[in-house]
């Protein structure tokens, strides 16, 4: 297809219409973002998932997220409890301390009242346990048809200190820093998955659905050389491994052995074809910290429900191509790439 | 996970390798001819275990790559139709044609959904008894039984707006062209699944006619560096045989029951393959008492043929005569999120495997 230029934004290798695949977190949401919103918008780089704001003498951290997961109601959690803890956790990992939300629904004629109650019920519950408010928000009704049952928009807004703005562009991170993460991965999308498709799994999949806050705070006081943290939601862990080596301009070297997945979700991809480093996750992050304390920071993961199963799972390493390299668990080496296509749409 | 640790077992993995490097006595060129191998090799990194006389080359074994252009401009001009649904296997859908895509014509509003077999695309005709419904037949002797029993059902139930767009293919004529095309090989890494429902006997004459080993294959990497190794066993020592790495799912005559269905449903006949052109018999033609599901005989579309991209080189992919990295156009003018080439679209598709997996130091 030939490119051309709509008010000055060339549409070259976008496409005409709007494509499921430039929704996946991928490159080509990626190239969708750069070339319609940053251009217009005039955002300013590294895009991470929360802005980092200065103003009258503060830090504030800012973040928006839009819900569509299909089904609403899944093992592990609904799509409110999902919106509290995913604009939690990207106020988290950005080292901010999360405190006020905003939640818009938009809701299509015919929604069952219970439902709603129940979603709203989880979305309170959620923030109390996080210990953030929700403040403020807005409620449109469409025709039935129009939208499919149930959107929800969260943002979020909490203080940072400033001894942790470097944290979501991750500016200090040095060659032999090491990369953890707090768990199992995969869980979320095949949770979804396994809903959607009313699959049975003999051992069943929840998803890992969580507000990390606490646990993030709990590392922050604890320790100095946190360099970086992001949580692994829409593209999972190789999406924001590329993204990282793509900020820091540096190589990152990944052990597929000590990534850990649990076993029915490595079942599942095995049998659908998914690779569970590029599936959703909605309570996972990856810290990357001094290689001086990145055993501390293991122990005080693993010493949290949430961080049970933590695990070291790479470095940082010196390389002039940005590459994410993956150490096979069968010993041979290979790239870790930024995924191109949809793997799952609608999963968060 | 069992049957897959066991075969990923990182000891068992490293002693294949060096029994493989210490067996070497001169350079080896072998070819797999299944995507799935392609991907699994390059997933797991098997040929950074490898000496460099061991060189793998990919041959014409991701549907999707073979399919042609004039294929998918058809499927393209079906989905423009009225009360048409165009059903299709995930990976159809970002192909290019010669001038669009399934992807960029359901973004503009045909109707094309993705399915995992044929089922789900009977079960579609079944709910939208107003609209046709096309499923696009797509693969290899492993997919095309899928079919077949799809057919069958059609027929039985009185299914009336279930059509079948066909480009099904079988395997051996295309590798026969390879070699007659005189394509240096020393031996083929031969696709386990298609194996499971042929039988391994369905390659006996690439040993018996033209002396070439073939090994048929499993997917994991204990799988591939244990044929790897046969293949190698079998040059050294001037043996050139038809053997069964994979014999946990393939016997030497096949699945019966799904070659019966096969043969109810199709016939032989002959079929374009991107890069290759027509060859003989390669392909899977419905019979004529199944011509009212055939969508070409009942609803013909008119396509105008043309050229593909000159740059593009999946042909000479295709056919081990060049690697990704010979094409001009990899990694820059086409990446997997704006393919030129069909092999750069499929998770199977060399180019597309190369682009995401190869480390090169």
């Amino acid at each position: 297809m030939k490119g051309h230029a709509i008010h000055g934004i060339n549409t070259n290798l976008m496409g005409d219409f709007i494509s499921l695949n430039q929704g996946s977190g991928g490159k080509l949401t990626h190239q969708l973002i750069e070339k319609v919103f940053v251009k217009q918008f005039g955002m300013v780089k590294p895009l991470t998932d929360s802005a980092i704001l200065n103003d009258s003498g503060y830090t504030y951290a800012f973040t928006t997220d839009s819900y569509v997961v299909d089904p609403l109601f899944f093992p592990g959690g609904n799509i409110g409890k999902l919106a509290v803890c995913g604009t939690v956790n990207d106020l988290a990992v950005s080292g901010a301390e999360p405190r006020f939300i905003a939640a818009s629904f938009i809701i299509e004629e015919g929604f069952p009242m219970s439902d709603l109650i129940v979603i709203a019920e989880s979305m309170a519950e959620e923030a109390l346990k996080a210990g953030v408010k929700i403040v403020t928000g807005d409620t449109k009704v469409i025709d039935k048809g129009k939208c499919d049952k149930l959107f929800i928009t969260t943002s979020g807004t909490g203080l940072l200190k400033p001894e942790l703005e470097h944290i979501s562009t991750g500016r200090q991170i040095k060659p032999g820093d090491k990369l953890i993460i707090n768990g199992p991965v995969g869980n979320h999308a095949i949770a979804v998955l396994g809903a959607r498709n009313n699959l049975s799994f003999s051992t069943p999949v929840i998803s890992d659905c969580a507000s990390l806050n606490h646990l993030i705070n709990n590392v922050l006081q604890r320790c100095n050389e946190i360099r970086f943290m992001r949580d692994l939601t829409r593209g999972g862990l190789a999406t924001v491994l590329n993204e990282l080596a793509g900020m820091i301009k540096s190589g990152i070297s990944i052990d597929e052995a000590s990534v850990p997945v649990d076993s029915p979700v490595k079942g599942l991809c095995e049998m659908l074809g998914f690779d569970p480093l590029y599936l959703a996750n909605e309570g996972k992050i990856l810290i990357v910290a001094s290689a001086g304390e990145a055993k501390k920071v293991l122990d005080i993961l693993r010493s949290d429900p949430l961080g049970k199963h933590s695990e070291l799972i790479g470095e940082i390493i010196p390389h002039k191509r940005n590459l994410v390299v993956l150490n096979t668990s069968i010993g041979g080496k290979r790239i870790l790439d930024m995924p191109s296509g949809h793997q799952l749409p609608r999963i968060c | 996970m069992k049957y897959i640790d066991e075969y990923r077992n990182r000891d068992l993995v490293m002693k294949l390798a060096d029994h493989i490097n210490r067996s070497v006595r001169r350079d080896y060129i072998f070819m797999e001819v299944c995507g799935g191998h392609t991907a699994a090799i390059h997933r797991f990194g098997i040929p950074s275990l490898l000496s460099g006389n061991v060189k793998l080359v990919s041959g014409p074994g991701c549907p999707v790559c073979v399919t042609g252009t004039d294929f998918i401009d058809k499927a393209i001009a079906y989905s423009k139709l009225e009360q048409v649904i165009i059903a299709t296997f995930g990976d159809m859908i970002r192909v290019p044609g010669s001038v669009s895509s399934l992807e960029k014509e359901k973004a503009a509003g045909a109707d094309v959904r993705i399915v995992f077999s044929g089922l789900d695309a009977l079960e579609i005709a079944r709910i939208n008894t107003e609209q046709r419904v096309i499923f696009l037949g797509i693969g290899f002797e492993t997919t095309a039984p899928g079919t077949a029993v799809t057919i069958a059902l059609a027929e039985r139930d009185h299914i009336e707006n279930f059509f079948l767009l066909c480009a099904h293919k079988v395997m051996p004529p295309a590798m026969e062209t390879i070699i007659k095309e005189g394509v240096n090989l020393d031996g083929f890494i031969c696709p386990g699944h298609v194996a499971a429902i042929t039988g391994s006997d369905a390659f006996l004459f690439i040993a018996e006619k033209y002396n070439l080993g073939c090994v048929i294959t499993g997917f994991e990497p204990v799988d591939i560096l244990q044929s790897i190794l046969m293949l190698l066993n079998q040059v050294n020592r001037k043996t050139p045989k038809v053997e069964i790495q994979y014999n946990r799912a393939v016997t030497e005559r096949g699945n019966i029951i799904a070659q019966r269905h096969l043969s109810h449903v199709f016939e032989s006949g002959d079929e374009q393959w991107r890069g290759f052109g027509v060859i003989p018999g390669s392909g899977l033609r419905l019979r004529k008492e199944y011509e009212k599901f055939d969508a070409e005989k009942m609803f013909p579309v008119i396509t105008k043929l043309r050229e593909e991209d000159i740059l593009c080189i999946c042909g000479d992919i295709l056919r081990g005569l060049k690697t990704p990295e010979d094409c001009a156009l990899f990694k820059n003018k086409c990446v997997p999120e704006n393919p030129v080439g069909a092999c750069m679209v499929s998770d199977e598709g060399a180019c597309n495997t190369w682009h995401k997996y190869k480390f090169n130091g």
